[in-house]
This record gives C-alpha cells, structure tokens and sequence, in this order.
C-alpha cells in the first residue's frame, strides 16, 4: 500500500476493483466501512462477481475477467477527454510534460522494438525520453509538444471508448460512467479517492500492467501521496509483505535490491545501474544512494569476509541466468534439472497452477523436504486420495521429509502489514509435540551445511563458511537478533563528516535510520529499507501507543513502518508546489518555512525549500511520477490490452487483425504448457478462481471452526449457465479445462451474470480454492487441477484469474 | 372373611367387573393420576410443585408421554369391554332431563337405567374424546422424537389443544371419580368387582334384572 | 448459569413479584446490527462458538452459503444470504445474521413451564438456565422468531444469552468484540437507538428512502435490533417477520385461559364437595337391598 490501512477512512470514493477486500481483508475493511460511515464514501465495486464486497457497495459493475486495462484505459481517456484531471498536480509532479525519443512507437498492439522473427523484444531503446544536450530529460511544460508523455497517453487512450468497453468487458456505458463520474470527482483538491485492489489484478497474464493503469488513472485524479487516497495493494498472507520487503523472490535481495543478472559480473557496473543519476535538475533521485544499501546489506551478510578489495563479496552473490520462481522451478523439476526441494510453509501442490504438472514434478525429485505445522496436501502428493488425487506410489522414488514447525502465534518476531506496518508480536503458546520454530530448523540445516562445506571442501564454499553467524545460539538465533540485524549497526565509530568530533554513532551501535548508511564498508544493515525498526532506542517495532493527535489515522507510535517510519508514501505530493496542502482538512505534511512537518514523516527532503522544484517523487529519477513507464515494463511503456492467454472470445478486440498482439507479447508460458491451452469452442466459460472469507487457503480447512462455517467445496456459477447445463444449487458438476477436471457441488446465484462480450454472451465460473482432500472439511479436488501454468510479463505471477473450462452436470 | 358372592354384612353380591375389566381400568386410573399430576406441573407455575412426583422436571417431561401411551392404549382396551354398554337410548335422554333428581338422591324418579346411567355414558364418549385429543396432540408437542416433523403453528395448536384436552379430562375425572365416591358401593364394583342386589336395583334397575335373569339359566 | 451475577427481572412459570425494585438506571441494553455495513464474514458466528464453546458438526454444502443452514444447538447465530433483485434490477445481497432478538416480551419465557429455566434480566438479556430446563420445547413454539433449539445430546433448550456473562462483568458481548467492521454495536437501547438514526440518515443518503430500525412493537421492543435498508420490508432479509408478535395460540394457550381452567378444575372438585355435604351420599338402604334381594328371587322364579 503506498497508504495505509487507517487511511481508507479519509477517502471520499473507494474503488474495490481487482480484489474482494471484504472477503480476503475482512479487519481492514472496517476502514472502509468508517469512509462511508463518516465521510459518506462512495464505494464501487468492480468484479466479475457480486461478491461481500459488492453486498455493501453502493455500486457494483460486472465485468468480464482479464479485462480491467480496457476498463481502466477507458477511464483514463473519460479522464483525458472531459479534462477531469487535476491540473497543477500532473503538471508539476507527473511526467506528463517530458519528451519522448522519435523512434518510439506503437503498431497495432506492439511498440517499437519488436522482433517479429523472435517473437519479442529485443531493443527497447526507444522506450525512453528525449535527452538534452545536458543529459536532462527534455521537457515541454505547455504539453503541447505532439511528443510529450500527455498527448502520446492522450492519443493511446483515445481507442478505449466506451463503446470499446462494453465490447471487452460487457460493461454497458451507463454503468461506466457511474464509475467514471465518480473518480472524476476527485480531480479536485478536497476529494479523495482510493483504490484497493489485490489478485483479481495481479493474477493475470497482464497483471502488473493493471496495476500500473490503476495508478495512472489515480496520478491523473491528483490521488496519489495525499490522506485518503493512493495505490493500495492489499497484501495476502499476514507477512507476505514482509517476504517481498526481505527479497524472497529470487531475483531479489532485501530491501527490493536486485540480483545481478549473468551478464553482470563487474561490480562497480552493477552499482552505477541501481545508483540512478536525476534526469532533471534539482531532483534528488534517493537511489543515487543504492551503493550504500548495497555494501552495509554485504557487510551484514559476510562481514569481515567483505572488504573494498573484493568489492564486498560481490563475488559470492548468485548471477542469474534467469528468474528461477516457482513457475521456472517446477518445469526445472520437470525437465530433471532440479532434483531436491524444501517446500517451507507452502502447500505447492495446492496453491502452483496445474496440479498435473506439479505431481509430475515432485515425482521426479530426489528428496522433498516440507517445514510445515500439518500434514499437507503437497506432504501427501505420492499418495492416492481416491478421485481427488489419482497417483501410483509405486512409480514415484521421492524421499519425503516432514519436519514439522511451529506456526505464527507459537512463536515471536515481527510481521510486516500491507500498510508497510513492522508489528512486533509475542509468543502465545507454546508449539505442540515436536514441532520446532522455522528458524530453529533453518539454523540446523545451515549449521550441517556449513559443516559439510568445512569438512568436504566443494566448489565454491565461501559464501556459505563465510556468512555471519554471529548468534549467541548458533543452532536457534532469536528473532531479537534477526530483527536487530536488519536494523543494521555502525561497524565503527561514525563521526559527522562536518565536524570530525562529534560522535554520530558509537561502534557497534544500532543505526538511527538509513540515511546514516555508509559505501565505505563501516556499516551492516540486513536490509536497508528496515533501518529504524530497532534503534538504539529499542524496538520500535513493539511500540503500542495508537494516540492520533490529528485525527486522520496517523498512529506514528504505534510500530513502525518502512521507510523510515513513514506512513504515506509520496506525501509531498499532498502538497501543492509551494508546500501549502491541498486539502488542509487532511493535512499530511506542510512547509513551515523552515522544514517539511506534520502528521506523517515527509517523504522528502527535510529542510528542501519548495521554491527549488525538488519533485515529490524522490525515489524516481524525474522527481515526478510516471505515466510513461520507460523501459521498465516487459511488455512496454503504456499498458495496453492483450487477452488472457486462455480467452472466451478468442482475439483482441483492440487489435483484432494482429494475432501478435492478442495475448501478452511478454508474458510467460513454457512450450510443454502452451499445448495444455484450452480453446473457446471446447472450453467456452471464463474461469476465475478466489478464496473465501471463511477459509485461509489451503490450511484453515485442518480447523475445526472455519470447517463449519465453510464445509465442503463448490462452484458458482450462473442461473443463466445453471440452466443451460440443468442444474439447480446443490446439484454436482464437473468443470473441465486443458488440464483436468473436477467435481463440485453446485452454487447457482444471481451473482454471477451472463456477459455480452463483442456480441455474444458470455458465462463466468467461479472456482473458491479453499478446498482439497486433507483436513476437516469435506474431502474435494484442488482447483489448480484446472489453472495453466501462465506468467505476468514481469513479476511471473499465474494467471489464475483468467482461463478456461467447460461445465456440465456431473 | 366374607365369601365373593357376598359382603361383610352377609348381603348377596353380584359381579359387575371382570378381574381384567378391573385391572384395566386400575391401570387407566393410575397412569391417568400420573399424567394429571405431570402435566399439571407443566400446565401453571401454581402446579410446579407436581413435578416432584415424577422426580423432577426432566424425568417429567421425559415420563409423561410415555405414560400418556401406556395409558391411551389401556384405555382403549377399556372402551373396547365397555363400548356396548355406552350406547345411548330414550331412556338416557329423560335420565338427563331429570338431572335435578340425579343430584338430589330422588333416583326413584328416574326412568329405569341400563348398566351405565346417561352421565356415564357421556362422560366415557368425552373421555373417548379426550384422548384422542391427547394422543394426537401429544405427539405433535413431543419434542424429543416428533416435533420437528411439524410446523411451527400446528405445534402451537397441537400444545393449546393439549392443554385444553387435558383439562376437560381432568375435570371430567374429577366428576367421575367424585361420583363413584358419592354413589356408595360404587368403588366395591371397581375394586373388588361385585356390587351388592340393592346397588345394582337402585342405580342400575334394566342392568339388575338382565343379570338376574340370566343368572336363572 | 445458575449463578447469575445480574439481576433477574421475570422468570419462567414464576406467578409472584420478581425483585424489580432495583433496575438498571441507564436502561436496558441492546446489540444493534446493521445490516447495511454487514459483510457476511461469519466471524460473529465463529466466535460466539469460540467464546460459548459450542462445536456444531462440520456439515455440507448445499448451494448457498449459508452454513450451518440453520441455527443449531451449536449454532447459536448463523448469517443467512438472501439474493434480492430491486425494482431498479439491481442486485442486492442482503445478509442477516439471525439469533435471537431478545424480545421484550419474550415468547419463549412465556411459554416455558419451567420455574427458572428462562429468565430475562433487569438489563433486557433474556436468557436460558439450562439447569432448570425439562426440554420441553414449549420455548420453541412461543418463540415468534423460531430461535430456541433443544440439543438431542441432553434434551435442554440453547440459544443465543446475549452473551450474558460477558454482559455481566461489562464486556461486550463477543460476536460485538469480534465484528470486524463495526456492523454489530453494543450499549444501552437509547444509545443504539441512536446510533441506528445515524446510521439511517446515512444509508436514506444513499437512496433507501425505506431505511429504518427493526425494533418490532409486537414483542415489546428487541434487545437485538436492525438497521435495515429496507425496513418496510424485512421479509426480504431471509424472512424476517415484519410484524412479529406472540403468537395468539400461544397468547391462548399460556394467558389468562390457564388460570382459568385450574380455577374450573378446583371448582369441579369443590362442586364435589359441596354436593356431598349439602346433598349427602347417595347410599342403598337395608331395606331397598331387602327389596332387591326379594326382587331378584321373584324374577329368578319366573318362567324363563
Ligand atoms: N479469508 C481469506 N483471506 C485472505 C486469504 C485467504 O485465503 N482467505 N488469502 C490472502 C492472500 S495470500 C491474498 S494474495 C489475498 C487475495 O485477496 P483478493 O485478491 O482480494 O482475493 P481473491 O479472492 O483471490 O480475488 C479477488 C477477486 O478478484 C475477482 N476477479 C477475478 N478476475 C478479475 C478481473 O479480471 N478483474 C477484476 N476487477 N476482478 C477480478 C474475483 O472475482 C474475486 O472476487 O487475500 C488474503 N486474504
Ligand atoms: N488458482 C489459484 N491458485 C492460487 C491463488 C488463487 O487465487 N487461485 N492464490 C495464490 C496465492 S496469492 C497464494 S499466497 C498461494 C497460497 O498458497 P500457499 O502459501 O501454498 O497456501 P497456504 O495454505 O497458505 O500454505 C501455507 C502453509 O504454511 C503452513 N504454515 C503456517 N504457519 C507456518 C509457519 O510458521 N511455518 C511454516 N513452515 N509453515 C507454516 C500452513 O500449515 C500451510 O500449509 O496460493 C496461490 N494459488
Ligand atoms: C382414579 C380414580 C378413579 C376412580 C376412583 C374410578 C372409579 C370408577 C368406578 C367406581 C367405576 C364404576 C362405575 C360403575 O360401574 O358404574 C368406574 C368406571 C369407569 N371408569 Fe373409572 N375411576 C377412576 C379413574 C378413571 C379413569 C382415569 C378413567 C379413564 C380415563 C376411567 C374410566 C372409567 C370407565 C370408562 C368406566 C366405565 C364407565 C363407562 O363406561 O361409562 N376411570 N370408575
Ligand atoms: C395420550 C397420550 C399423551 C401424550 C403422548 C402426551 C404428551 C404430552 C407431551 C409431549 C406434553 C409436553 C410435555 C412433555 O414433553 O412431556 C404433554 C403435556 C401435558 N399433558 Fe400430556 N400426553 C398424553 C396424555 C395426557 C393426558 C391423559 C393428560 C391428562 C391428564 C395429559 C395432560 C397434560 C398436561 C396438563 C400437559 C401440560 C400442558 C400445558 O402445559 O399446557 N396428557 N403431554
Ligand atoms: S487474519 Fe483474520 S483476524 Fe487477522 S486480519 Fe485477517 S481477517 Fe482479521
Ligand atoms: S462479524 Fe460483523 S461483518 Fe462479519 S458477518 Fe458478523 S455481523 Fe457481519
Ligand atoms: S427471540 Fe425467541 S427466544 Fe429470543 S427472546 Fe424472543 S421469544 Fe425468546
Ligand atoms: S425446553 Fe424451553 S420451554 Fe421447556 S423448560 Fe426448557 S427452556 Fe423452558
Ligand atoms: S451475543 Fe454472544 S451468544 Fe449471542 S450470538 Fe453473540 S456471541 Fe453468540
Ligand atoms: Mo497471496
């Protein structure tokens, strides 16, 4: 989220769009509720299905999945046309006045740089500003240049009309203008809207392009870094957040620091890509920091093992020859390149698209170790489940290991909230038989590692005998340790560079923040981002004092959050440009004159006169926001509609003579699944799955309490389609797709409409994923048996939103 | 010891109630008295205190309609013996014109009675009546095992039903047993099955001569 | 919850005077629902499980989503979905959480025969004492909102106490502590009440000109009360009953008719005594036994 939960409740329209926030955030909901309670919010529904979230909307709008850049481009164009944007601010903080380089182009679905031979990009040059002599960007701040980012997006968008919408989506205009309307009356500076969304936009083939039309639509309307407004992705599990903040993806280090790539091998190389220079005067560009960050994160990983003559290890980090993430993992497995797996707190067989491909793959493995608190679905892949789960034991060698773990309330450290929020929480029991905490067994498997590496020699031993391990338990460090290391510390004593005698940090204490991070090699930080959760002052993270002295939510004692305790990201921009807010009724921050204070810590610099155009956005390299992504997007610079790869009806409608153009020209698909793709003759229904709000994945099913509420597994679906394929709720049918089947009772609702897309009519299913064959619900089939294994261009995300089966009577 | 055929004062008796006539009806009467008293206990706080007879409120609750079949069938075993007695003619229509006699002891009055009198002949089709009621109502506001067979509004029809069931047979066996203790030489019948010349001369006069007459051959 | 630690202002099959000198002074409690902020997450169902230990067995699906389907003796609150296409052809889904409404004028209490199995307190709570309940089930047909539910495992009557040990140590109850979006609110009726015109001012804004609170007259009054967008029509929230009140059957049935039939009773058996102390015993004289004995001679001598 760039704001926070409490924060919704300053919103004077809320878009739930690419989400169930009621079902899937059922406690940050209330935040909704509190908008509309007291501020008369508007809440707006945009969802294939009438969900919880649409039972308390004061709109809904169906819409076709796999669809929202059409969507969503149409209201950038409503936007654009009927000039409902906030002037002074996409003036002075968006990038809308920069120049774009000639040789940018856009042909009927693909921008320049497409090789039609290689079937994708191979030279994304073009995807970039004019630059000037003096290597700034070049800019026109009259946005008449036929060439600046405003009249390029202006005429990109002119092709989502709401004609166009009805024909993709099935959402018919009155209804789109509702909506459009509606954010429109937030162009102004004392209206606010936000917009939460979660995997009904990230799930998709396009997912991250999504995203980006969302956060372009709320740069227009003047939303973005004020109270009550933002881009605000509700994150899933209770730390997800805290895995991406911690680099846990695989091309990632903590603190959304990159991997070098294969082709990185040069260190100082590496650093100049990630120290971005400004590309406008007076701008500060923060990641002109990105050494720091880098060498106090290889400090703390290899300490006394990182000095300047080795360029801090630079050596010991992986080069990647690709992302290896669990799409690239298990066709690895498949292929026998990968042969052992640790599975901790992943229920994979469940939760990774096409069930099929994913036995297949366990079956080839050596060994599967599982770090789990329950028996699995994926512990238990190699055992037959009746029809749920049709398997030969004696064909498959895989040696599983269970080790099983405690889980989050038997034991204490932090979480990381959606809101950005470092939550310190304590043991509340303690972990039942012989279960042992995942940092216990992670200690002891380094520990042999480690030992093995000594004893055996190996290729490359050094990152792993060299990695700091200064715990005063070497088998079980606790999370104070974890935690105090992220911080990060002075590796000696730190002086201010101004006056030499004045002590900043004594040796070995913890650091204030990462603004006192050093590329000299004198401070360690575990990830740069979590500098000031645990100071010298102690951790803040625990911090319980929820006083709101402004009334807009701003608990700045309550825990901590990144950066740097800051709730609102981008809050200058709350501001106008001569530092005076827009709205002073939800005053963030403010120049005082002297510095930038408020209910928030600024997001700028401290003491920075607004007279000297520093823009809001510090951490970009224009200092303003982007419309125009650069080449930062795999599939290109404005987000564009391609169809799921699996789509109802069969071409882009935006493009429909160009059948490059009709599915994601970057997204991600490995030949062996391309084959299992279902076509729309055999497989006419739009299939999206989703979990309930009464079950927690694949686990709360083990529970006795949500097994009651919830018992047995079903799939919704129309009374249109009911009766086409005659049956009433309650009735058993069985969904099919390129990948298997299933069987299910059946909910038949009013909540799921028929859809006229480009003309024909149109049936959505819906497929809860909650259910499986271990625990106390009902036993049932895996809804993943149906999903392909298809990734978002950038972030390899499945589409698991967007597919398709076929229903009949079972 | 007096023989059966006569009483203590030597007076010739005749046999009115088989031995399972009368434990018939013995049976009809205590599980009667024990429904009177269970269902009491639920029918007003005022007759809470009944509860204990059956050892509290669960087991009278439980109890009750068991008892309450017990009793429907011995009952209707009772109306099968006695159902040819019951039938009502002209005499019993001037028997009940002559009420004011009836009350009054003025017996000689009254038109020559069968083996039961009008009253009693009314008052077994009441009782007949009644416990059809009962049993049919019973069963709908039998909670543990029949209840939720039935609607809601039928259950509060079936307990208002009971209830009033209940009390006409309460009421009615109230008269019917005060009459058998008003009557004298009636209870003898019932218990030890014979009542004596005069009795049966006196109240039942047709009934007397039929059994004389019989008792020539 | 024999030791009750709040003050009981009517009990079941009770004729006297209750203690009532003593009542709370800021009036009566209530739980307030608003249904319009309610989205169904059943986490009040899961946690009046939690908190009253009640474990229903893990049932099936039967195409809706209510679940369990009905209110058990496990179940003390269940949320029950009602698809609702408006004039307009708009789609609402209206989702109550039902329980008990705890009644002013409680059907149940009325009809139960047992002296203390129900009780309502000074606050408003009407609650079940299971230790005196006999499983009849009469609560069940006096309820107007079919609400109690005898359990098979030992034949007494549950349903929802208003959390009243919560209630009684100034707690919220904890389907209220637990609601994560504030749909569920807890205090005095007069304080819900107004809250609930907040609430409708709110959603009349929102154009559900029929917005109202379902306190329903019939019954006095509830102590769980509605907010509801369409409060000229409740019938559309899964049948809830738009005038609920007592039953008449049960009115009949439970009301002055049975004071009156013991009466009758007593005096069937008083006419009794009366009859035979003015009248006397309707006894065979040693004469009319002489004349009978003579009589059935002469009969027996007559030619058959
Ligand atoms: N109760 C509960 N809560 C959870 C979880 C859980 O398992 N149970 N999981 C947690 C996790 S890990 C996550 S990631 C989050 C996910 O949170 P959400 O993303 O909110 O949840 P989903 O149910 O996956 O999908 C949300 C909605 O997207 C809709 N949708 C599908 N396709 C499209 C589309 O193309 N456009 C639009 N506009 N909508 C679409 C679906 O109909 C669905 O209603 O939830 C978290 N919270
Ligand atoms: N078709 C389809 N597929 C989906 C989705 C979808 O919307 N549609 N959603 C996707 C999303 S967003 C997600 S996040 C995934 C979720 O997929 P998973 O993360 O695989 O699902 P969970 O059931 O949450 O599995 C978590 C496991 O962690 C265990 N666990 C709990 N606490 C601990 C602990 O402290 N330590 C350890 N070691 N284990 C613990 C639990 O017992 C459980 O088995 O599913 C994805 N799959
Ligand atoms: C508990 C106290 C009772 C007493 C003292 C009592 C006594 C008597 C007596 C003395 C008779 C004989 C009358 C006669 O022969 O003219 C009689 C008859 C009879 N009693 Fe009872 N009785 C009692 C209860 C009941 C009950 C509960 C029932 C049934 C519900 C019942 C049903 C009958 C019937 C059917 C007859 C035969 C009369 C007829 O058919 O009209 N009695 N009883
Ligand atoms: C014929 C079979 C009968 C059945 C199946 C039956 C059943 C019941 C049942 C189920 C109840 C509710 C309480 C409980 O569950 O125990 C009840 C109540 C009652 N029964 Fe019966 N019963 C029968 C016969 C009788 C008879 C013969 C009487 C009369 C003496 C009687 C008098 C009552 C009374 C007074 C109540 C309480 C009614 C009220 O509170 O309104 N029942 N009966
Ligand atoms: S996990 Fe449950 S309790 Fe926790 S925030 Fe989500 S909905 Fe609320
Ligand atoms: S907890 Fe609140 S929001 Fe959730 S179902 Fe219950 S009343 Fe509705
Ligand atoms: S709703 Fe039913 S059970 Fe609850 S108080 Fe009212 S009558 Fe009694
Ligand atoms: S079942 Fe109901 S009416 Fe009967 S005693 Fe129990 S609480 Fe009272
Ligand atoms: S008030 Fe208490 S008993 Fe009643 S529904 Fe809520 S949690 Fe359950
Ligand atoms: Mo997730």
């Amino acid at each position: 989220m760039t704001n926070h939960w409490v924060d919704i409740k300053n919103a004077d329209v809320i878009l739930v769009m690419g989400g169930n926030a009621a079902e899937a955030h059922p406690c940050g909901f209330k935040w909704v509720t509190e908008a509309k309670a007291h501020r008369g919010a508007k809440l707006i529904v945009v969802d294939p299905r009438f969900t919880r979230t649409a039972s308390v909307a004061d709109h809904y709008v169906p819409t076709r999945t796999g669809a929202d850049i059409v969507f969503l481009g149409g209201i950038i164009n409503y936007l654009l046309t009927n000039d409902k944007i906030q002037h002074e601010y996409v003036r002075n903080y968006t990038d809308m006045p920069f120049i774009v380089r000639e040789d940018f182009a856009f042909n009927d679905g693909l921008y320049s740089g497409w090789d039609d031979e290689k079937n994708k990009y191979t030279d994304k040059s073009s995807w970039n500003y004019e630059m000037g002599d003096d290597g700034y960007a070049k800019i026109d701040p009259t946005l008449e240049h036929p060439r600046c980012v405003y009249q390029l997006m202006k005429k990109h968008y002119s092709r989502y009309t709401p004609e166009m919408v009805e024909k993709a989506c099935g959402v018919p205009p009155e209804k789109f203008h509702l909506v459009a309307e509606a954010l429109a009356s937030t162009a102004v500076p004392g209206r606010a809207a936000t917009i939460l969304y979660a995997l009904g936009w990230t799930q998709h083939s396009t997912g991250a392009e999504t995203l980006r039309t969302g956060a372009m639509v709320q740069l227009l309307l003047g939303n973005m870094g004020i109270a009550g407004g933002g881009m605000n992705a509700l994150r899933g599990h209770s730390n997800i957040q805290g895995l991406t903040d911690l680099g846990l993806l695989t091309n990632m280090l903590p603190g959304y620091l990159t991997l070098p790539a294969e082709a990185e091998q040069d260190w100082d190389a590496y650093v100049a890509k990630r120290a971005l220079k400004p590309l406008r005067p007076n701008q500060l560009s923060y990641y002109s920091n990105s050494k720091k960050f880098l060498v106090s994160f290889m400090k703390a990983w290899w300490g006394d093992a990182a000095t300047e003559e080795n360029h801090y290890a630079f050596d010991y980090l992986p080069k990647l020859d690709k992302p290896y993430d669990m799409m690239q993992a298990f066709e690895l497995m498949n292929q026998g390149k990968m042969t052992g797996y640790i599975c901790q707190g992943f229920n994979i067989l469940a939760s990774a698209p096409d069930k099929q491909k994913t036995t297949d793959a366990l079956s080839k493995l050596k060994w599967l170790v599982i770090m789990d608190p329950l028996q699995t679905e994926t512990s238990e892949f190699w055992k037959p489940h009746g029809d749920f789960h049709k398997v030969d034991p004696t064909k498959i060698q895989t040696e599983v290991f269970s080790l099983p773990t405690t889980c989050f309330a038997e034991e204490r450290g932090s979480l990381v909230s959606s809101s950005r929020v470092l939550q310190w929480h304590w043991q509340g029991a303690e972990g039942p038989g012989q279960s042992r905490s995942d940092l216990e067994i992670m200690a002891g498997l380094f520990q042999r590692l480690k030992k093995a590496y000594q004893t055996e020699g190996g290729k490359f031993p050094d990152p792993i005998v060299n990695l700091t391990w200064n715990y005063a338990n070497p088998n079980f460090p606790s999370p104070e340790e974890l935690a105090m290391e992220y911080n990060g510390k002075a590796l000696k004593e730190i002086t201010d560079p101004k006056d030499p005698t004045k002590v900043l940090l004594k040796k070995n204490e913890q650091l204030a923040g990462f603004a006192q991070l050093k590329d000299d090699g004198s401070t360690a930080c575990g990830c740069w981002i979590f500098a000031g959760s645990w100071t010298a002052q102690g951790n803040q993270m625990g911090r319980r004092d929820n006083s709101d002295p402004t009334g807009i939510g701003q608990t700045l004692n309550w825990a901590w959050a990144w950066p740097a305790n800051r709730r609102v990201l981008y809050n200058r921009a709350s501001c106008d440009p001569k530092g005076k807010p827009w709205d002073p009724t939800r005053k963030l921050i403010a120049w005082n004159g002297t510095a930038w204070g408020g209910a928030d810590v600024p997001d700028y610099k401290a003491d920075e006169p607004p007279e000297n155009g520093m823009g809001p956005f510090i951490m970009l390299q224009e200092g303003v926001a982007r419309f125009f992504s650069r080449d930062a997007m795999a599939e290109g610079p404005f987000p564009e509609h391609y169809e799921p790869f699996e789509s109802p009806i069969g071409h882009n409608p935006l493009h429909p003579n160009n059948p490059k153009a009709f599915n994601n020209p970057a997204g991600r698909m490995f030949p062996n699944d391309r084959k299992k793709l279902g076509k729309k003759d055999q497989f006419p229904h739009a299939a999206t799955s989703y979990r309930l709000t009464e079950h927690f994945h694949f686990w709360t099913k083990h529970a006795r309490l949500n097994s009651i509420i919830q018992p047995e597994q079903f799939v919704e679906i129309g009374e249109a389609l009911a009766k086409e394929v005659g049956v009433v709720h309650g009735d058993r049918v069985k969904v099919s797709s390129g990948r298997g089947y299933i069987i299910a009772k059946a909910v038949v609702t009013k909540r799921i409409k028929q859809l006229t897309i480009d003309g024909k009519p149109m049936h959505h299913v819906g497929l809860p994923i909650n259910f499986g064959f271990k625990g106390l619900t009902k036993p049932g089939y895996l809804v993943n048996t149906l999903t392909p294994v298809v990734g978002d261009g950038n972030s390899q995300t499945p589409e698991s939103k967007s597919f398709l089966v076929k229903v009949e009577k079972a | 010891m007096s023989s059966p055929n006569r009483d203590k004062d030597g007076n010739p008796l005749i046999q009115r109630y088989s031995k399972n006539d009368r434990s018939n009806h013995w049976v009809t009467a205590i599980c009667f008295i024990l429904l009177a008293v269970s269902g009491l206990a639920m029918f007003h706080p005022a007759t809470s205190w009944m509860y204990v007879f059956l050892g509290g409120g669960q087991w009278t609750r439980i109890l009750h309609p068991f008892i309450g079949l017990v009793m429907f069938i011995s009952f209707a075993l009772l109306v099968a013996r006695f159902w040819h007695h019951n039938k009502i003619d002209a005499a019993d229509k001037q028997w009940l014109k002559q009420m004011d006699d009836v009350l009054n002891n003025r017996e000689e009055k009254l038109p020559k009675i069968g083996m039961y009198n009008a009253g009693q002949k009314i008052l077994f089709f009441v009782l007949v009546g009644a416990m059809l009621g009962l049993l049919l109502s019973g069963v709908v506001i039998w909670r543990a095992y029949f209840s939720f067979y039935f609607p809601i509004e039928i259950v509060r029809l079936a307990a208002l039903l009971h209830a009033f069931c209940a009390f006409v047979i309460i009421c009615s066996i109230i008269v019917h047993i005060y009459a058998a203790f008003w009557v004298k030489g009636s209870i003898g019948a019932m218990v030890r099955g014979t009542v004596s010349y005069g009795w049966a001369r006196k109240h039942h006069p047709r009934w007397f001569e039929e059994v004389v007459r019989k008792s020539r051959d | 919850m024999a030791l009750q630690s709040l003050d009981i202002k009517r009990m079941s099959a009770t004729t006297v005077q209750e203690p009532v000198a003593r009542s709370p002074v800021t009036g009566t409690v209530a739980k307030l629902i608003d249904v319009s902020k309610c989205i169904g997450c059943k986490a009040c169902q899961t946690a009046c499980m939690e908190w009253n230990d009640l474990r229903d067995e893990v049932g099936e699906t039967t195409g809706v989503y209510d679940n369990p389907l009905d209110l058990t003796p496990q179940s003390w609150t269940v949320m029950r979905f009602s698809e609702y296409e408006n004039p307009k052809g708009d789609l609402e889904w209206l989702i109550r959480k039902d329980g008990c409404m705890h009644c002013e004028d409680p059907g149940c209490l009325k009809a139960c025969p047992s002296p203390g199995a129900i009780v309502q307190y000074t606050n408003g709570i009407v609650d079940f004492h299971q230790e005196n309940c006999i499983g009849c089930g009469y609560c069940v047909a006096g309820c107007p909102f079919n609400v109690p539910r005898i359990s098979k495992q030992d034949d007494r009557a549950y349903k929802c106490t208003l959390c009243s040990d919560r209630v009684a140590v100034g707690q919220e109850p904890a389907c209220v502590k637990t609601c994560p979006t504030g749909a569920i609110t807890f205090g005095t009726k007069e304080d819900m009440k107004e809250h609930a015109a907040e609430r409708i001012e709110d959603l009349k804004s929102r154009g559900f000109s029929n917005a109202g609170l379902y306190n329903p007259a019939g019954v006095g009054g509830t102590h769980v009360m509605y907010v509801l967008h369409h409060a000229d029509q409740p019938s559309l929230y899964h049948g809830l009953k738009s005038d609920p009140s007592i039953s008449p059957t049960v009115g009949l049935w439970k009301g002055l008719t049975k004071p009156l039939a013991l009466a009758g009773m007593a005096v069937t058996a008083l006419a009794g005594w009366f009859h035979y102390s003015r009248i006397g015993p309707n006894e065979v004289s040693k004469e009319e036994e002489a004349e009978a004995v003579a009589e059935a001679k002469r009969i027996r001598e007559e030619a058959p």
